[in-house]
């Protein structure tokens, strides 16, 4: 870990000023990810800006009947909320999916939408990896892959993001409140957040430097059930091999709207619009999820070890489905 | 002069008493080795190197050592010279060879340590390591299997001095004509031991005497293995090691961190402290190799065995050899006429794998407690019915005797409280819902062995016991058991009774490992126990005022804090200000015994599981597990409990989920932290438990006890492996059995 500068933000605008101003420096939250990205000499800020104390813990009601969850909102604060548990139980249920209890504890939700890839190729330092080191390839396209992208993934880059929580967000449609230098504020979906690695596996977000994330807006619940199911490669403290987020309104047979996120194949939450589409108006039954699924898992690419989570997804998606579409 | 024992001397033994060492471990007051002070120690960090063979090619130090804080940068260039590695042959048995750090720009494995940093802080040491610059030129390495083949060789011996073969009869001819055969081969992946403290030191010097407070099993190991390197007399090496935070055989050797400790430390004429990262604990701290094993069983048509024969080649490292012992855990197992068995070794440029809990029984057994099985169905018999009737009735090797052999007795004890009898022999014949449950059993054996050593002991005028020898707690509950020995064997309480562990100032043990700490560290405090109160007697019986004075009779006894010579009795401590006052002392000794000859001594066990296989995702889950042992007399069956059922769980880690990968391009462990390499958590186990039947082996030491630390992870994986082919009908020969390869075959429902 290098020497650096540290500093408790006063407020927002300060906060982003700071970073704005200083090409190596890092905002910090629970810090969870960073300090191990820092010991492992993968992250070397030169300052560091902790925003863990600027006001933005809370989790509020909208005008639109929604949730506005502050960005420095623990994961496990999140997930034990009353209003989240009940009208956005993916959410908790993604959350409590995700990392440990005492991780939870100390992770933030802006810090858990832009924590980065597991791919250990990324954490050694003397391996080649496009996203650390641009230009020096990726030691895990020909290596041991059987924890990467089988989607939305490049030549130079085939790491998932690994976030549980994210997943479930991008099936709730979330909106992510952003601020930048000069007080500027702006709204992303978040879908639009990450970036697919193309060329450029390094950036991984459509943020600036100096733009931090404020808040995660959750519109009005959507209808019909929610479930998150994540599959891994043991009960508990494991990232997913694969997850699916589901919405799923299926009332009287017939599928009026539906939403569904992958976690654990691609550099993103996975979203695909078209088989949104496809299912909706359907009746639910198999055949109907069978092509949504087609749509879903379109263009999906292994590398060797991963082949496996192609049809781990199909089939962790059409379980998913089924046991939503049951009343 | 004989001691007459009576069963009221055991009051301690055998209870169930908490451990005494629990307090200072969940207060925070155990201090283990990275957190001792001595005077202002300095930081050091080890660098490993960035290819997995070859050769630094440019070094350039020169930033890291212009950092503030840091005080050396050592490398090849710079380091101390030490005594040479050295040929494999000129190391004698028994003894430690010289283990050099940064002697050579020559790199062996992937990680192995370029250049140790040591500042102020752990911090600057971590920082002025990333300022080092190094280059290699890369040299063509052997990272796999595969690439090994046509170096494959068989060792002089396997580990511990085992026989490299074992060939009895003719196994090719006896399987050729067997009219029921089995021929099938596993792979198990590497391991790796992951205990919860990383390997750590901290290097005292004072004049020519060397102080290393460290995190080990076995001292004398690490004195040695320090001496030799550092070409020292080791009566100069004092190793301090009172808690270890787990070690599962990878803290029995002298490793980077202790002797880059050292050599700082003399270097800088300062206390240095050097821990390996939880990272470095991959490659640097040994492993469990990958073992490819094939076994063939013939059987005659009633199914008893007519020939076994197991083959396993296990990974090595190319500079220094393992042979784990996988081949020889059969020896003694089931009964055949003709039978073979054989270790071959692949050598690879990795570090050297080192002993694992249960080295030899834990890989062999995870596979051929499975071929057992496979055969068992194939045979249309039940696993257990199958193993009882090809039960030997000695030794099919040796030839010998058992000491004490109750498999059956576990296997049934263990079928009846799981309710093995509810199982579906017909795979795949339980639903529930989308899961598809599954029940399998399997059996375990253990080697039994003594190590030599000794204990002193001394009791004062108040009969408080300070007991001392350079024994270790590893977490296995040491402290405790030696404890209600003590007390029992002075007929003292508990509370009058003081362990001390971990200082070569006290007298050598075997240490821990080899399943053999607590028999033999007990059967050493009881001869100095024994020797104590002969000679607390003996100038009783001289004293002129003593109440035993002149005492007629051989026989005594101390029991309840009195002592009984003849028809007289005493306080114990009225009589020790009498004969005693200035506290009296006794070492005792413990030898391995002509008993190991004569017999064929192991441990043994059944293990049951429940599973449930996702339909769907293949995820599997345990529901239950039970483990039923016969190890002789239990000192502790609290203690015992724990490790037996910390056993299993490492079973079902390897059944499940613990896997070291080898990129086979760099040679780098890929699974290089916990959280990529998996080991089970809370979640993972469902229900467990463990019981012992009662046993005294009365050909192992005087307590009729036998060792327990490694039978609970012996064949326990398997039985998981059987219960997941119960479930849905796949056999899967690759262990870990992950997800990916259940879904490849997992049948549709």
């Amino acid at each position: 870990m290098r020497g650096f500068t540290y500093e408790r933000a006063a407020d927002v605008a300060s906060a982003c000023a700071s970073v704005a101003q200083n090409s190596s420096a890092r905002f910090i939250g629970g810090g969870t990810n960073l300090i191990d990205l820092m010991r492992a000499g993968v992250e070397r800020p030169s300052h560091i800006v902790d925003i863990s104390r600027l006001g933005l813990a809370e989790i509020a009601e909208t005008p639109e009947g929604g949730l506005k969850i502050g960005a420095a909102a623990l994961n496990s604060d999140v997930a034990a909320d009353r209003r989240v548990r009940e009208r956005y139980p993916l959410l908790s249920q993604a959350l409590l999916a995700g990392a440990s209890g005492q991780i939870r504890n100390k992770a933030s939700v802006g810090g858990n939408l832009l924590q980065r890839t597991r791919c250990p190729y990324f954490y050694d330092t003397r391996m080649p990896c496009n996203k650390r080191s641009p230009g020096a390839g990726c030691a895990a396209f020909d290596g041991l892959n059987r924890m990467s992208a089988v989607l939305g993934a490049s030549r130079s880059c085939i790491a998932t993001h690994p976030s549980d929580m994210a997943v479930a967000m991008s099936a709730l449609d979330a909106e992510v409140e952003i601020a930048g230098d000069g007080g500027k504020t702006r709204t992303l979906p978040i879908g639009d957040l990450h970036r697919l690695p193309g060329e450029t596996p390094d950036i991984e977000t459509n943020l600036r430097h100096g733009e931090m994330i404020t808040a995660v807006v959750l519109p009005p619940p959507p209808a019909g059930r929610q479930i998150y199911r994540k599959v891994r490669d043991r009960a508990s403290f494991a990232f997913a091999l694969v997850s699916v987020a589901i919405t799923l309104d299926a009332t009287g047979g017939r599928i009026g709207a539906a939403r569904i996120a992958l976690g654990g194949v691609a550099p993103k939450p996975w979203r695909v619009a078209r088989a949104e589409e496809i299912v909706s108006g359907q009746s639910a039954e198999r055949m109907s999820f069978d092509a949504a699924a087609d749509a879903v898992l379109e263009g999906a690419q292994g590398y060797g070890h991963n082949d496996f989570k192609i049809e781990l997804a199909r089939r962790t998606l059409l379980r998913t489905f089924e046991t939503a579409s049951q009343a | 002069m004989t001691e007459t024992t009576g069963k009221q001397n055991l009051v301690f033994i055998g209870q169930p008493i908490d451990r005494l060492d629990g307090p200072f471990k969940v207060s925070g007051r155990a201090t283990y080795a990275y957190e001792h002070q001595h005077g202002e120690p300095l930081h050091g960090m080890l660098m490993g190197a960035g290819v997995g063979k070859g050769r630094i090619r440019r070094l350039d130090t020169s930033a890291a050592e212009a950092m503030p804080g840091v005080h050396l940068v050592m490398t090849y260039r710079n380091a101390p010279a030490q005594a040479s590695f050295g040929e494999e042959l000129t190391v004698k048995p028994g003894t430690q060879r010289p283990r050099p750090v940064l002697f050579s720009p020559d790199i062996r494995y992937y990680d192995e340590p370029v250049a140790l940093v040591v500042a102020d802080s752990l911090e600057t040491a971590r920082a002025a390591i990333q300022q080092i610059e190094i280059e290699y030129s890369t040299a063509q390495g052997i990272f796999s299997l595969e690439d090994a083949r046509e170096a494959v060789y068989a060792p002089a011996t396997a580990n511990a001095g085992l026989a490299t073969e074992s060939l009895i009869g003719d196994a090719e001819a006896a399987f050729a004509s067997a009219p029921m055969r089995f021929d099938a081969t596993y792979t198990n992946a590497f391991e790796h031991h992951a205990p919860m403290e990383p390997h750590a030191a901290l290097a005292v010097w004072n004049g020519s005497q060397l102080t290393i407070f460290t995190s080990t099993q076995t001292l004398w190991q690490i004195q040695e293995g320090v001496a030799n390197t550092l070409r020292m007399p080791k009566e100069n090496v004092r190793i301090v090691s009172p808690f270890i935070g787990g070690g599962f055989g990878s803290k029995l050797i002298a490793h980077a961190e202790t002797i880059s400790a050292a050599l700082a430390a003399r270097a800088l004429n300062r206390p240095v402290k050097v821990a390996f990262t939880r990272q470095q604990m991959f490659a640097n701290a040994g492993h469990r190799p990958m073992f490819e094993q094939r076994f063939r069983l013939g059987a005659d048509r009633s199914g008893k065995l007519v020939s076994f024969s197991h083959d396993s080649l296990g990974t090595t490292s190319r500079f220094e050899e393992f042979a784990e012992q996988s081949a020889s855990a059969y020896r003694s197992m089931y009964a055949a006429p003709d039978r073979a068995t054989r270790h071959r070794l692949a050598p690879l440029d990795t570090n050297r794998g080192e002993w694992m809990r249960a080295p030899g029984e834990a890989p062999a057994m995870l596979a051929g407690e499975c071929a057992i099985d496979e055969f068992a169905e194939q045979l249309g018999m039940d696993p257990i019915e199958f193993r009882i009737l090809n039960e030997p009735e000695r030794d099919p090797e040796r030839n010998v005797p058992f000491s004490t052999r109750k498999l059956v007795d576990c296997m049934r004890e263990g079928a009846e409280r799981f309710g093995w009898r509810a199982r579906q022999a017909k795979p795949a014949s339980v639903v529930e819902g989308r899961k598809l449950i599954g029940i399998g059993m399997s059996a375990a054996i253990r080697a039994n062995y003594i190590g030599p050593g000794s204990c002193r002991v001394r009791i004062d005028r108040q009969g408080e016991l300070t007991v001392e020898l350079d024994m270790t707690d590893i977490g296995t509950g040491t402290y405790t058991i030696l404890a209600q020995v003590a007390a029992d064997s002075m007929g003292i309480p508990l509370r009058r009774v003081g362990i001390s562990l971990g200082d070569t100032l006290f007298p050598r043990t075997a240490g821990s490992g080899g399943s053999w700490g607590a028999t033999s560290t007990a059967s050493a405090l009881h001869d100095a126990c024994r020797l104590l109160k002969e000679q607390i007697v003996r100038v009783a019986r001289e004293t002129l005022n003593s109440p035993f004075f002149g005492a007629n009779g051989e026989g005594f006894e101390f029991s309840g804090d009195r002592v009984i010579v003849g028809d007289r009795t005493a306080a114990l401590t009225d009589l020790l200000e009498l004969v005693a006052p200035e506290g009296m002392t006794a070492v005792g000794t413990v030898e391995r015994g002509q008993n190991l000859r004569d017999y064929s001594q192991h441990t043994y066990g059944a293990h049951f599981a429940e599973v449930e296989v996702d339909a769907d995702t293949g995820e599997v889950r345990l529901r239950r597990m039970l483990g039923v042992f016969a190890a002789g007399r239990i000192f502790n069956p609290k203690t015992a409990r724990s490790q037996m059922i910390g056993g299993m769980i490492w079973g079902i880690g390897a059944a499940l989920m613990e896997e070291g990968g080898l990129d086979p391009r760099y040679g780098n462990f890929v699974y290089g932290d916990l959280a990529s390499y998996h080991v089970p958590v809370h979640a993972d186990i469902g229900e467990i438990d463990a019981v012992f039947l009662d046993e005294h082996d009365d050909k192992a030491n005087v307590f009729g006890a036998k060792g327990i630390g490694e039978l609970g992870v012996c064949g326990a994986g398997a039985s998981i492996v059987n219960a997941v082919y119960n479930a849905t009908g796949i056999r899967i020969r690759s262990f870990p059995i992950t997800v990916d390869k259940v879904l490849a075959v997992l049948p549709e429902i």
